[in-house]
């Protein structure tokens, strides 16, 4: 992979990671947020991926270690999506609606 | 910038097979649990956790022995092709708390979580005690582990045993407190693996010891220090990121908000700690430091006032959570003053650790007496605390002197710890800090006396509890405050434990 190949990569990375941070912060819904940490979560394997690349210039095919990071980070991205929805459909049926914005003003009781 | 140490190939120390033992035990907890189910859960937690308790006293004793840091290769193979196990002497005195914390908080719960008389399986305990196990499990990995990227699956195990237990009760709000806690969980552990990802292509190494050698003051150190330290302030809910923090810790059953308040927290914070003071020593420049402290400030003083402002109990002792994580970074301006000045950084970095500690045992302390309040009174109003002084008297004796750890005032913890931080801050000459722990105390000390007033008012008629509260519960309590009461003592030890392993100067930063 040539350097301007590994930039383009890089950057379209980055633009994922912004993506999906912005949609973490702007957005209310929490699916919405679910969704938009994954975008973040991609944006941080393709950067595994690039890393990856940049290390085979020394002749290598490519460098083994961030391939393996990576299928950990996926699988660990994987399970906290699972833990998010999961909680989501909970909050769903349990108020009938999915939100994180209380349903009256006042502080939270305390059980 | 000094000459860096020359790095020597390591190998397994003679105690390093503890260690793997106290990784391994939690997580085979865990799975006994499961494999057990709900009735049998519990035994297994109070089976392990005594265990663990020894196994964590037995490596402070070998670091002590050895006074050095504990180190096991796994299968062998040296870093940086192989992953390292290393415990110094700030590893081995989190061990430790975290044991003698979960054996209290277990105590403290075994009857809060029981599975029931008739038979059959309880989801509740069996959820609660799986997860203690867990969230053990996790803090050990986080303490011992010597790579970045085991770190970064010991944080999300942190955040995947924390959030499960702030919705152990199911009620809405509880359920969007848990899901708030999971999104900023899941923020900062995203922005922490971009960081090690930025470390590992710019240096080939996720290793630690291995990295802090090779770190230069360049951008894509400076960029990944940014990130992951934003990412681990997000987990350890440092003002202003510190907003999922109050609804989930108040919420949470008494046991579950002691442990995410008094270890769990801790668990993101011991990880700056090795970002900043082992990792990257030497391109942190003074003005981040003032940064990270000045977020800080602003957390103890935003916590305290609106503690001050709180009707009920819980949610005051969360608020007072969110003001103590600020007292922690105050510890990072003063370790890099005092380095510039070619001193020793023991008396911030030690003070730091003692805060961290006394925070600990007094919080869960008093997370665990608000847990018996509300069930003796039914409610936690602090209006109408009047009376409870005479029903639960060791339980308000205990918030006092959690209260006395967490204002600072001899010989507690937290009074040393302050001693420490501020004696650094003067001899730096940066009395700003200075004047931030003396309000800060100041502050903390109004809101510990207006629930200590309350629930000392006499009554004429003494209240009937609703649930009788059984005195050793009361007495596991008293036995964690008393704890942080008398943590002041440590500085009559002969060695300070926290800087085995440790050098004694930093190498030198940005001037």
């Amino acid at each position: 992979m040539s350097v301007a190949e590994s930039t383009f990569y890089g950057l379209c990375a980055a633009a994922l990671v912004g993506i999906g941070l912005y949609g973490l912060i702007v957005n209310p819904q929490p699916l919405r947020k679910i969704l938009s940490f994954n975008l973040v979560g991609s944006g941080v394997f393709l950067i595994f991926g690039v890393v990856a690349r940049r290390g085979a210039a020394l002749g290598m095919g490519g460098d083994p270690v961030p391939q393996a990071l990576v299928i950990t980070g996926i699988v660990v991205a994987f399970s906290a999506t699972a833990l998010a929805v999961a909680l989501v459909v909970r909050l769903h049926e349990t108020t009938g609606a999915a939100t994180l914005m209380p349903a009256d003003a006042g502080e939270p009781p305390t059980p | 910038m000094n000459t860096l140490p020359t790095l020597l190939p390591e190998a397994t120390s003679a105690g390093g097979y503890l260690l793997v033992l106290a990784l391994v035990l939690p997580f085979v907890g865990v799975l006994a649990a499961l494999t057990l189910g709900g009735r049998h859960a519990r035994a297994v937690a109070m089976l392990a956790l005594p265990l663990g308790l020894v196994l964590s006293l037995a490596i402070v004793v070998e670091a002590v022995r050895s006074g050095q840091t504990l180190v096991y290769l796994l299968g062998g193979w040296a870093p940086p092709l192989g992953i390292a196990l290393r415990a110094d002497g700030l590893s081995a005195v989190m061990l430790l708390t975290t044991a003698v914390i979960l054996l209290a908080v277990a105590c403290f719960a075994h009857a809060d979580f029981a599975a029931p008389a008739a038979g059959g399986e309880a989801r509740r305990p069996f959820m609660f005690w799986t997860l203690l196990l867990a969230m053990w499990g996790s803090l050990n990995t986080v303490f011992l582990a010597g790579d970045l990227f085991t770190l970064y699956v010991a944080l999300e195990l942190l955040g995947f045993a924390g959030v499960p237990l702030v919705c152990l009760e199911e009620r809405p709000e509880t359920l969007q407190a848990a899901l708030r806690y999971l999104l900023f969980a899941l923020i900062g552990s995203v922005l922490y693996m971009l960081g090690a990802v930025l470390l590992y292509g710019a240096y080939g190494t996720l290793d630690i010891a291995r990295l802090a050698t090779l770190v230069r003051p360049e951008p894509a150190a400076f960029a990944a220090a940014a990130l992951m330290t934003v990412g681990l302030l997000a987990k350890t809910a440092l003002f202003p990121l510190h907003l999922w923090l109050p609804p989930a810790h108040a919420g949470a059953p008494a046991a579950a908000s002691a442990v995410l308040s008094a270890l769990t927290v801790k668990g993101s914070f011991f990880l700056v700690i090795r970002l900043w003071l082992d990792v990257m020593p030497g391109i942190v420049t003074p003005a981040a430091g003032q940064l990270l402290a000045a977020c800080g400030a602003a957390a103890i003083f935003v916590g305290n006032v609106v503690a001050l402002r709180q009707k009920r109990l819980k949610l005051l002792i969360a608020y007072s959570t969110v003001a103590q994580i600020g007292y922690l970074f105050l510890m990072f301006p003063l370790a890099a003053g005092l380095s510039a000045l070619q001193l020793p950084t023991a008396p911030a970095v030690t003070g730091g650790m003692l805060q961290a500690i006394s925070h600990a045992t007094a919080k869960a302390a008093m997370f665990m007496g608000a847990g018996l309040i509300y069930s003796t009174l039914g409610h936690d109003r602090i209006a109408d605390l009047r009376g409870v002084g005479r029903q639960l008297p060791m339980t308000m004796l205990a918030f006092a002197l959690g209260g006395v750890a967490l204002i600072g005032l001899p010989p507690s913890g937290g009074f040393m710890a302050k001693w420490l931080l501020l004696a650094a801050a003067l001899t730096t000459g940066q009395w700003w800090w200075v004047v931030v722990l003396v309000l800060g105390g100041l502050l903390t000390s109004f809101y510990v006396f207006i629930v200590l007033v309350r629930a000392m008012a006499a009554v004429d008629v003494p209240l009937t509890p609703k649930i009788v509260v059984p005195r050793h519960r009361e007495a596991v309590v008293l036995a964690l405050a008393g704890l942080s009461f008398l943590l002041g003592c440590v500085a009559l030890l002969p060695l300070d434990v926290v800087q085995i392993g440790r050098p004694a100067l930093l190498p030198a930063g940005l001037q």
